[in-house]
């Protein structure tokens, strides 16, 4: 079994975020880059079903600029056994990303992509739905356990108020939430060893996929600064403050 | 109680742009050792440090390792993370690959070893021991010794020490007394060591002892010391562990800091006595041990780093949360981090932290030159210019630590003094390594005999023309900071070549007027070569925010150098001064006064 497991790249989840001066998007300059967390947790899992026997290759693929190589060799360092980028400087929004894993789809065949449920950057929580549904496969989200077994994986989801199991027969997408693993701390050796691995390039054109974006963002805000609270003498008083100021009861 | 985050960016940045880490790809067989992998490598390694070891460092502080009926317990956690170490393979960074390590150059190595030095100081001997008694075994084993303990102690499954000092036999190990007895194909080892570093736990299967003994027919003094391995278990002929050898944890030392880390008393041969093999030659075991220790030395100048910048992070992190008093030009009371006063003592300990670090780094950068540089005459100029600074790494950094660790406690205020906070063990753990692998006496009559007077300067006039040019370099930039950078190295330097003409001359004469001046003229030498760091590092930060990079960090590297060169880099005179002038009055008092 070949599994596919996209991973992107975002601003590390250690950083503060800060917006640009002109509200236009969030600062990147030299601040720090990491993989999006669950991807490396989708990573994590395939690497696990690849130590068990269950899947034979691993590739991992990340959409844009060359810088996004640092991220493509931790997924080798994690198990991928090879990497693609595809080439891609504009910001690219959900759909246009699930198109470009459609064709990454079409050309390795794999029974299995595991995606990260969302990424910490843009929160979309929609490539991993999207991509099934242009593929035209099953999908199971939110896995909190994944099971592979005679052609069909049976997950464990969570979902509000307790688990849900589904199976699904491969090929699949299947999206990773945050109790699925715990990647572990890769190697020395094994990032020696990614170094070798290959990683090949292929440029949005070759895939045949149109980016136009769809949607325009008109500006972003820090949230507003909260104010600081004040003692109050009695209660009495917090009575008449809920009452009168704040207007709850 | 503090996190660690590995200072990832300023590493890279003295790699790339001070200690040419592009140089040392460039050598035979570190074709693959560029800018990419070091930071793949110091991104990981800081993770593993930040995550697995630095939550570790107060928890062993406060349990310490303790002997419980014969048998050593090692503090919550420390078992676990050190078989994650393991597991990661961090241990082999710098071995051969030959026996399963990754073959990579010191200045790659370096800067990991920092991190682990500075997530957990008592952590992180245990692989530094290790990695002793390995390159006793790759330099001077047997082909069978290397056979059958190098590649467990490559990946750290079993780890090494190093069984040097006896009660009587400290800076002095000419009076080591343990016995080695022929028999057979192996001796029988009888004697007492103290002050062993990890000398006994039980976090790994085995432990390779590595021990100086005399021979029943040794001469007196160094000449008569011999170097033995020996093991915990000894090996069966398979390989596979097989009985326990005589050498017992007699007690653990109570000590001051590093409470994690077990520092034993091991006596050899309490009942038929321990079976050791010897390594190398008879007699030249202590010539031995030096090949390690100018490595070890190395490795203790960084503690004196990383233990500095663990106590810098949790000042700076305190100082801007700590809420107290109104500072000047402020309309409310606001963090103490706004104080011009704390402002002082944060920049004193962060630019000789940053300067420190640069100058073990471009050290490390120098070994690696001399192992592999085609040229057999620039090996023998790098190799001169690592025994020059090996002695002010190791002194200088750790004297520096002092100062900076005392301070980080300092801007805790009374939080400092209590232990909850944290900031007092970093000052309690920076107090070893001052002392042990030679304290800094030893390291400056080493700096001042061995390395400047016995060679007639030679190494260090060339040293001073270099830095001379660079300080002429940074002066000419069309900038005001810079002449004023390169105006504070010029005094520096000039203090510093004069000093040291002084010495080499005093010495011809008189040379324990010289000898009264070696540790002030150790930290001169130190002093100033930081201050030659930091000016080419704010010459590199400055050409890159002429390139159009973003300019916090740059920005930074430059006021950071600035404080350097108007608060730090005046010390020299004073310890030119006391070279020059000083020797008189410390020798002048009689031997009943004190």
């Amino acid at each position: 079994m070949k599994i596919v497991v996209p991973v992107k790249r975002v601003v590390d989840a250690n950083v503060k975020v800060r917006l640009r001066s002109d509200g236009s998007g969030v600062d990147t300059d030299n601040v720090k880059m990491a993989m999006n967390p669950f991807d490396e947790i989708a990573m994590e899992e395939a690497a696990r079903l690849k130590e068990a026997g269950l899947a034979s290759e691993i590739v991992a693929v990340s959409i844009g600029p060359d810088t996004c190589q640092e991220v493509l060799r931790a997924a080798l360092a994690m198990g991928a056994d090879r990497a693609l980028l595809i080439q891609a400087e504009a910001e690219l929004e959900p759909l246009t990303i699930a198109k470009l894993l459609r064709a990454i789809v079409a050309r390795e065949q794999p029974q299995l992509v595991i995606c990260g449920k969302q990424s910490t950057d843009g929160d979309a929580n929609q490539t991993g739905q999207m991509l099934a549904g242009l593929l035209g496969w099953p999908q199971a989200t939110f896995a909190s356990k994944l099971e592979i077994a005679a052609g069909s994986a049976t997950v464990t989801r969570e979902i509000d108020g307790g688990l849900e199991v589904v199976a699904v027969t491969l090929p699949a997408v299947v999206t990773t939430d945050l109790r699925l693993n715990s990647p572990r701390y890769t190697t020395l050796p094994n990032i020696m060893k990614a170094k070798k691995k290959p990683l090949d390039k292929v440029t949005v054109g070759e895939l045949g996929v149109e980016i136009r974006p769809r949607l325009a963002t008109l500006r972003l805000a820090e949230p507003p600064v909260r104010s600081a609270g004040v003692m109050v003498a009695d209660v009495a008083e917090l009575l008449a403050k809920l009452k009168n100021e704040a207007k709850v009861i | 109680m503090s996190n660690y985050v590995a200072p990832v960016r300023d590493m890279l940045f003295v790699m790339n742009e001070l200690a040419g880490l592009a140089e040392v790809g460039a050598l035979p067989g570190w074709e693959d050792a560029g800018a990419e992998l070091a930071e793949a490598v110091l991104d990981e390694a800081g993770r593993f440090a930040g995550e697995v070891i630095a939550p570790l460092n107060v928890v062993g502080d406060r349990e310490g390792s303790r002997l419980v009926e014969g048998r050593v317990v090692v503090p919550t956690g420390f078992a676990e993370a050190y078989r994650q170490f393991v597991e990661a393979g961090w241990g082999g960074i710098s071995s051969p690959a030959e026996f399963g390590g990754q073959g990579l150059p010191q200045l790659l190595a370096k800067p990991v070893t920092e991190m682990w030095k500075s997530a957990s100081l008592a952590f992180s001997l245990c692989p530094m021991l290790t990695q002793g008694a390995l390159e006793a075994l790759l330099h001077h084993g047997t082909p069978e010794q290397q056979n059958a303990y190098l590649a467990k102690l490559v990946s750290g499954e079993w780890t090494g020490t190093m069984n040097l000092t006896e009660p009587q036999a400290g800076s002095d190990l000419s009076a080591v007394r343990s016995k080695a007895m022929p028999e057979g194909d192996h001796y029988r080892i009888f004697g007492s060591k103290i002050f062993i570093t990890w000398g006994e736990h039980d976090i790994t299967d085995n432990i390779v002892h590595l021990v100086l003994a005399r021979l029943p027919d040794a001469p007196e003094g160094v000449k008569g010391i011999s170097l033995f391995v020996v093991p915990k278990y000894l090996l069966n002929p398979d390989g596979t562990l097989g009985a326990r050898n005589d050498v017992q944890c007699v007690s653990l030392e109570h000590k001051l800091g590093i409470h994690a880390s077990p520092t034993a008393v091991l006596a050899f041969g309490e009942s038929q006595g321990a079976i050791g093999y010897l390594v190398g030659e008879a007699n030249h075991g202590l010539e031995y041990m030096f090949t390690m220790m100018n490595h070890a030395r190395l490795a203790v100048g960084l503690e004196g780093v990383a233990i500095s910048e663990r106590a810098y992070q949790q000042a700076r992190d305190y100082a801007r949360e700590r809420v107290q008093g109104r500072a000047l030009g402020h309309e409310m009371a606001g963090p103490i981090i706004r104080h011009p006063d704390v402002r002082r003592m944060l920049l004193t300990m962060k630019s000789q932290t940053e300067a420190m670090r640069a100058l073990a780094y471009v050290t490390a950068a120098d070994m690696d030159q001399a192992a592999r540089h085609p040229d057999p005459v620039e090996r023998a100029r790098y190799q001169a210019r690592v025994d020059l600074l090996t002695p002010v790494v190791k002194g200088w950094c750790t004297e520096t630590a002092q100062e900076v660790t005392s301070l980080g406690v300092q801007v805790h205020g009374g939080m400092g003094f209590i232990e909850e906070t944290g900031a007092s063990q970093h000052l309690r753990d920076a107090r070893i390594t001052t002392i042990y692998e030679g304290t800094t006496g030893i390291q400056a009559n080493d700096l001042l005999g061995r390395k400047t007077v016995r060679e007639q300067g030679k190494t260090l006039l060339a040293l001073v023309e270099e830095m001379r040019t660079d300080a002429e370099r940074v002066g000419a930039l069309d900038d005001e900071a810079f002449r004023q950078l390169g105006a504070a190295l010029e005094v520096g330097i000039k203090a510093l070549e004069t000093a040291a003409r002084h010495l080499i001359d005093v010495a011809a004469t008189d040379p324990r007027q010289a000898f009264a001046g070696a540790v002030p003229y150790l930290m001169l030498l130190g002093t100033v070569c930081g201050g030659w760091q930091m000016a080419r590092a704010a010459t590199a930060a400055q050409a890159r925010i002429a390139a159009g990079e973003s300019a916090a960090f740059y920005r930074a590297k430059i006021d950071t150098a600035l404080f350097y060169a108007e608060h730090i880099l005046p010390r020299a005179l004073t310890h030119a001064h006391v070279v020059r002038h000083g020797a008189r009055a410390t020798l002048a008092l009689d031997e009943s006064a004190f």
